[in-house]
């Protein structure tokens, strides 16, 4: 699917009045060949293991590979059951079940890339939070899944959704931009409200950098899907109130990619700068190895 | 769609586990039967991280024909262990690979192969070089490779039998190694060639392999 600009998203849901999940539904159909229904058939599939890798993060005490993390979805879970949390419900638990997910990837659980896998809790741990607190139709999760991967297609599009070519703005900001755009989708927002939702997450994700300690999808990338997933809602909340990004989402996601280009190398995936290089995160590196 | 809302894979890694699940499996497809031995090679970031992100456990996992999803995956080295598959690891350093490259040299039977496939980020992949020729398939495409001599007409012949069995060709790259008179081109087709194609193909004088590798 080669959706190149929100813009053409939006005067193709304009000219048909249509929500965005059905343009790109539709384009889909005609790129894939596939009926509406089977490619239906897939995103529930997708959404299913989100819920299981969500659950499974949470329940299970589990370790990652490199013995670096574990245990804090499960520490998360239990502070908001003892009704401790500042949060509201529903971002606590967006939290909760995103930093769920991030451990069970760290752990090589199963989980869907959204956009790729040190990214994959935020439009998990959005949906299914919304969905338990708002009573939402699984169809409209499974729209709201499809308008994401609208707005996942764009970014990769016109910039990046790989921290190694655009750093964690392209990973976790892409994700909680589509994040923002899948949760106004699922609460019956308009075209418009959701693609602001989308710029407004990605513009307060900019010159976000990659620097995973011993370069591994765990430090801090576990933790920074539990956060951006409620930077996910807080934008999407703003839209809904009917607030605009000043800047138009294609023009935040052009101004994603240039300063990924301009961002140096040692701050793109290689562990080369940043939290990598602390004291603390090469500490972790030499035991490790 | 399916490249941003997935692909379902196992963690931590889309570029160090998925995409590394599915070099292997290109490598046992190529190979077409159970891989026996593998000598896996790590460059870049791959040599420097694998054992975190279980890039060792991936390629090996893909090896067994696991796909990204399988939860097997994690236990992908014992597994090799009890089905009998003999495989080496090993990490060196190129600076002109791409920095996620693995080559994977294996055998099935009497059958070896050896391919240089790179994770070019979010699961997706390219593969580099088949037998030290230099290839370029990113496997999105339903893809054939085939081995034959360079001989005048044969690529020819080869597009005469994908167009009389009324198939569109996407994509086509013939390389060869060095001037010894062996040659591989990669073919990308909109739909899978049938089997009965691939046998017209293989018919063809001069041609000594063809192996088809579906679409991810
Ligand atoms: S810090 Fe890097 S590896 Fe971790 S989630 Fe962000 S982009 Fe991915």
């Amino acid at each position: 699917m080669d959706i190149n600009s929100i813009d053409h998203i939006l005067d193709e849901a304009a000219k048909n009045s249509q929500p965005i999940w059905q343009v790109v539904l539709s384009e889909e159909q005609k790129d894939s060949g596939m009926t509406a229904d089977e490619i239906r058939g897939r995103v529930e599939e997708a959404y299913r293991v989100m819920k299981t890798a969500a659950v499974s993060g949470i329940s299970s005490d589990m370790k990652s590979i490199s013995g670096l993390t574990g245990g804090d979805a499960a520490r998360y879970y239990n502070h908001i059951r003892n009704r401790k949390n500042v949060l509201g419900a529903a971002s606590a638990k967006a939290m909760a079940y995103a930093l769920a997910t991030g451990g069970y990837n760290a752990a090589m659980g199963v989980i869907v890339a959204a956009p790729t896998a040190g990214a994959a809790g935020i439009l998990p741990g959005v949906l299914i939070a919304a969905q338990e607190e708002y009573g939402l139709a699984e169809r409209d999760i499974i729209n709201a899944l499809i308008t994401a991967s609208g707005i996942g297609a764009v970014i990769a599009s016109r910039a990046s959704i790989s921290g190694a070519s655009g750093g964690c703005q392209a990973e976790c900001g892409s994700a909680a931009a589509m994040a923002a755009a899948a949760l106004c989708e699922a609460m019956g927002c308009t075209p418009r409200q959701c693609v602001n939702a989308a710029a407004l997450a990605l513009k307060n994700s900019l010159g976000l950098v990659c620097d995973p300690v011993a370069g591994l999808v765990e430090v801090p990338c576990i933790k920074r899907n539990g956060i951006y997933a409620v930077l996910a809602m807080a934008a999407a909340d703003m839209a809904m109130a009917g607030i605009e990004s000043f800047i138009p989402p294609d023009e935040v996601i052009d101004a994603m990619f240039q300063i990924g280009m301009n961002m140096p190398p040692c701050l793109k995936e290689t562990a080369e700068g940043g939290l990598a290089v602390t004291p603390t995160g090469l500490a972790a590196k030499r035991r490790i190895n | 769609m399916f490249d941003i809302l997935g692909p379902v894979t196992v963690g931590p890694s889309s570029s160090h586990t998925a995409g590394a699940v599915r070099i292997g499996l290109v490598c046992r497809t190529l190979l077409g039967g159970e891989v026996r031995r593998a000598l896996i090679t790590f460059y870049g970031s791959f040599a420097d991280t694998y054992k975190g992100h279980g890039t060792d456990k991936a390629v090996v996992g893909g090896l067994l024909g696991f796909d990204t999803d399988n939860e097997k995956i994690k236990e992908s080295l014992r597994i090799a262990e009890f089905r009998g598959m003999v495989y080496g690891i090993r990490t060196a350093e190129d600076i002109r690979y791409h920095p996620n490259t693995v080559v994977i040299e294996a055998a099935a039977g009497d059958r070896k192969v050896k391919v240089k496939g790179e994770s070019t980020g979010g699961g997706s992949i390219r593969i580099a070089g088949i037998n030290d020729f230099q290839v370029d398939a990113v496997c999105l495409l339903d893809t054939m490779v085939i081995m034959h001599r360079d001989t005048p007409g044969i690529l020819a012949e080869m597009t005469r039998v994908f167009a009389s069995n009324g198939y569109n060709i996407g994509n086509l790259r013939l390389s060869r190694a060095k001037r010894d008179g062996n040659a591989v081109t990669v073919v990308e087709t909109d739909v899978p060639v049938d089997a009965d194609t691939g046998a017209q193909i293989r018919e063809i004088k001069g041609v000594s392999d063809v192996v088809s590798i579906p679409r991810f």
